[in-house]
C-alpha cells in the first residue's frame, strides 16, 4: 500500500504543533541556499572564478528573461523572481536525493508559493501604477468584466498551485511505483525525466509569475 | 457488500483516461504548429520554443486537474467511512 500523496508524514512534535517532513526539508533547503549565497557573495571579484561565473550566468539569464517579458528594468523584480526560481528548482531536484521528498510534492508548499505570487502581483501592481490606477484596471475593457477579472485572480493562483503540485507529485509517485515493482536500474530513466520536469516546472512557475506581474504593472495587456 | 472502493477505482481510471484525451490532442496540435513555425522561421526558434513550453504547461494543467481528482477519489474520498 502506497501512502497517500495528499498527507505528509509527521516527523516530531514541537509542543502541540506537528512538524512534518516537508517543513523540515524546506527549512534545510533554505539554510543550504542561504549559506551558499553568503559564501558565494563574500569575495566577489571583477575577474570571476568558476563558481562566481556560474552564479552570474544564472542571475543574468533570469535578468534577461525578465527584461524580455516585462520590457522594463528588471532590477525591482529580480530578487523575488530569481529567488522563486532557485528555490523551486532546487526543491524539485531534491527528488533525486535518497531519503528526501521534494517539499513541492506536497500541496501546502505549493499553496504557500502560489499565495506569495498572488500578493507579490498586487504589491508590484499598486507600487507601479498607484492604488486607484491598479484597481481601475480590473474594470477594463468594460465594467461587465469586473467579476471575471476578479475570478481569474483566484483561479490562476489555484492553477499555479495545482500545476506545480501535480507535476512534481506525479513524478515522485511514478518513481515510487516503479521502484516497488523493479528495484534496480529501471527507475533511472524515470528519474532523468523527473530532472527535466522539475527544471521545466520551476521555469514555468517563474515565467507565469513574471507574466502575472507584467499584467499587473501594465506592461503586458490584460487578456 | 460495499461497492464504494470498486466504484472509486473505476472513477479514478475513467477520470484520468478521459481527462488525458483533450490535453493530448491539444499538445499534439500546438507542437505541430510550433514545428511548422520553426521550419518557416528558424531564427525565431528560441522565442517559439519558450512560448511553446509555457503553452504546453498551461494545457497540461487540464490533465493534472484530472489526476488530482483521481487522487482525491482514491485517497481522500469523502464518502468512504
Amino acid at each position: 500500500m502506497i501512502a497517500s500523496p495528499l498527507t505528509a508524514e509527521v516527523l516530531f512534535r514541537l509542543g502541540p504543533v506537528p512538524i512534518t517532513m516537508p517543513v523540515v526539508v524546506t527549512w534545510g533547503l533554505m539554510a543550504v541556499l542561504t549559506l551558499i549565497s553568503v559564501l558565494a557573495t563574500r569575495k566577489l571579484r571583477l575577474d570571476p572564478g568558476a563558481g562566481q561565473a556560474a552564479l552570474e550566468l544564472l542571475i543574468f539569464s533570469v535578468q534577461g528573461q525578465i527584461r524580455e517579458t516585462l520590457q522594463a528594468d528588471p532590477a525591482p523584480y529580480l530578487p523575488f523572481l530569481a529567488t522563486l526560481f532557485i528555490f523551486i528548482a532546487s526543491a524539485n531536484l531534491l527528488s533525486l536525493v535518497p531519503g528526501v521528498e521534494p517539499p513541492t510534492a506536497h500541496l501546502e508548499t505549493d499553496a504557500a508559493l502560489a499565495i506569495i505570487v498572488f500578493f507579490a502581483v498586487h504589491y508590484f501592481g499598486v507600487r507601479v501604477r498607484g492604488l486607484a490606477g491598479y484597481l481601475a484596471d480590473f474594470a477594463k475593457p468594460t465594467w461587465i468584466m469586473l467579476p471575471l477579472n476578479l475570478l481569474s485572480e483566484v483561479t490562476r493562483t489555484f492553477s499555479l498551485m495545482v500545476r506545480l503540485f501535480g507535476n512534481i507529485m506525479s513524478g515522485v509517485f511514478v518513481i515510487g511505483v516503479v521502484l516497488s515493482l523493479v528495484g534496480l536500474l529501471v527507475p533511472i530513466p524515470f528519474m532523468a525525466l523527473e530532472l527535466l520536469t522539475g527544471l521545466i516546472q520551476a521555469y514555468i512557475f517563474t515565467v507565469l509569475a513574471m507574466v502575472f506581474i507584467g499584467g499587473a504593472v501594465g506592461q503586458i495587456r490584460r487578456k | 457488500m460495499n461497492y464504494l472502493p470498486h466504484v472509486s477505482i473505476l472513477a479514478a481510471a475513467f477520470a484520468v483516461g478521459m481527462g488525458a484525451i483533450g490535453p493530448a490532442l491539444a499538445e499534439g496540435r500546438s507542437v505541430a504548429a510550433a514545428m511548422d513555425a520553426i521550419a518557416r522561421q528558424p531564427d525565431a526558434a528560441g522565442v517559439i520554443s519558450r512560448t511553446l513550453f509555457v503553452g504546453l504547461a498551461m494545457i497540461e494543467t487540464m490533465a493534472i486537474y484530472a489526476l488530482v481528482i483521481a487522487l482525491l477519489v482514491l485517497f481522500a474520498n469523502p464518502f468512504v467511512h
